[in-house]
């Protein structure tokens, strides 16, 4: 089954530290910088919702044509904004956390400074391992 | 053979568990490792507000660190969005965990609605730690201050923090008092909040 996803991780301060496409379907070239821009405009909805509960989790948020923008926010309130055509919210949540914990591991080098762009090649794969496994 | 015991190795950081971590570190360590903090900066800063301020971006990096990992591992991935849950994280959880008990109080100050104060007999920080008198009114609470103001900025509720030494009648060596104040935002985004 294929499937079109953009995961994007966008720290405090609105500056995006980590990008990936992981759907499963033929990537085009447009289509990359669409994704971004859609869930970049998703982030002003996301400021406002996050304050308004402690989940972690908001489910989907906004939707662009047929594709849904789900979004998890941490306590340092750093985004995880996912762009997918899929319905399934379980595994979206479970992809959200299992990521939530890798960038913990990041965070926690001390030689990594918060809000800077992840270039760890191990953490790229890890997500995509993630991606195909959760979405 | 003895101590054949398989410990897992593991071939990089990300797959580690994140765990419980170590409950206990060892007091004399920290104090001779924080000793040469203070040392190192003393000798890169001309005066004492920017070894102050050194040292709260040390403490800074911690604050935003334990912030994520406290939020995971504590609080069953829940975020704080008000100002007195985001004031008892600390006062409690964060404290709990760096140094072992609650802090002694959490106070509201009087004079002004955006001063909130954490106070504590001693703080363990300052436990080996005399300051010489030509040094006036330097702290090295000024660590602790960086932690809070991390773990508050991070969480949204951007703040400015300082730690003072309060006088006691009766006690020789004086109180310490964090005193939070924050920033006009948080105010008008809680009064929103209702």
């Amino acid at each position: 089954m294929t499937s079109t996803a953009c995961f994007i991780i966008v720290s405090r301060n609105d500056i995006p530290i980590y990008e990936a496409e992981v759907g499963s379907a033929a990537k085009r070239e447009d289509a990359a910088q669409l994704h971004q821009f859609v869930l970049h405009a998703a982030l002003d909805i996301v400021q406002d919702l996050a304050w308004t509960t402690s989940a972690m989790f908001l489910k989907a948020i906004d939707r662009f044509n047929d594709l849904v923008v789900s979004v998890y926010v941490t306590a340092g309130h750093t985004r995880f904004m996912l762009l997918h055509d899929s319905r399934n919210e379980d595994g979206i949540k479970s992809f959200f956390q299992e990521v939530h914990e890798l960038y913990i591991k990041i965070l926690l080098n001390p030689l990594y400074l918060p809000g800077s762009r992840i270039t760890s090649s191990h953490f790229d794969t890890k997500v995509r391992a993630l991606a195909r496994k959760y979405l | 053979m003895i101590g054949t015991g398989k410990i897992k190795q593991y071939a990089n950081v990300l797959d580690k568990p994140l765990g419980k971590g170590k409950q206990e570190v060892s007091l004399s360590a920290f104090a001779f490792l924080f000793s040469e903090l203070v040392q190192y900066n003393q000798t890169q800063v001309d005066n004492i507000s920017e070894l102050e301020t050194r040292l709260e971006d040390a403490g800074y990096a911690v604050g935003a660190r334990v912030l994520e990992l406290l939020c995971q591992r504590d609080k069953g991935n829940r975020r704080e969005t008000r100002l007195l849950g985001i004031l008892s994280f600390v006062h409690s959880t964060v404290w709990k965990v760096l140094f072992g008990k609650v802090a002694d109080s959490l106070e509201k100050g009087t004079e002004h609605e955006d001063e909130y104060m954490i106070s504590e007999k001693e703080l363990l920080v300052n436990r080996f730690i005399s300051i010489p008198k030509d040094m006036g009114t330097f702290h090295c609470g000024a660590f602790v201050a960086g932690i809070v103001k991390g773990v508050l900025e991070n969480a949204g509720f951007p703040a400015v923090v300082t730690a003072h030494f309060v006088p006691v009648q009766g006690q020789q060596r004086p109180r310490t008092t964090i005193l939070i104040k924050f920033a006009e935002e948080v105010l008008r985004r809680e009064a929103r909040l209702g």
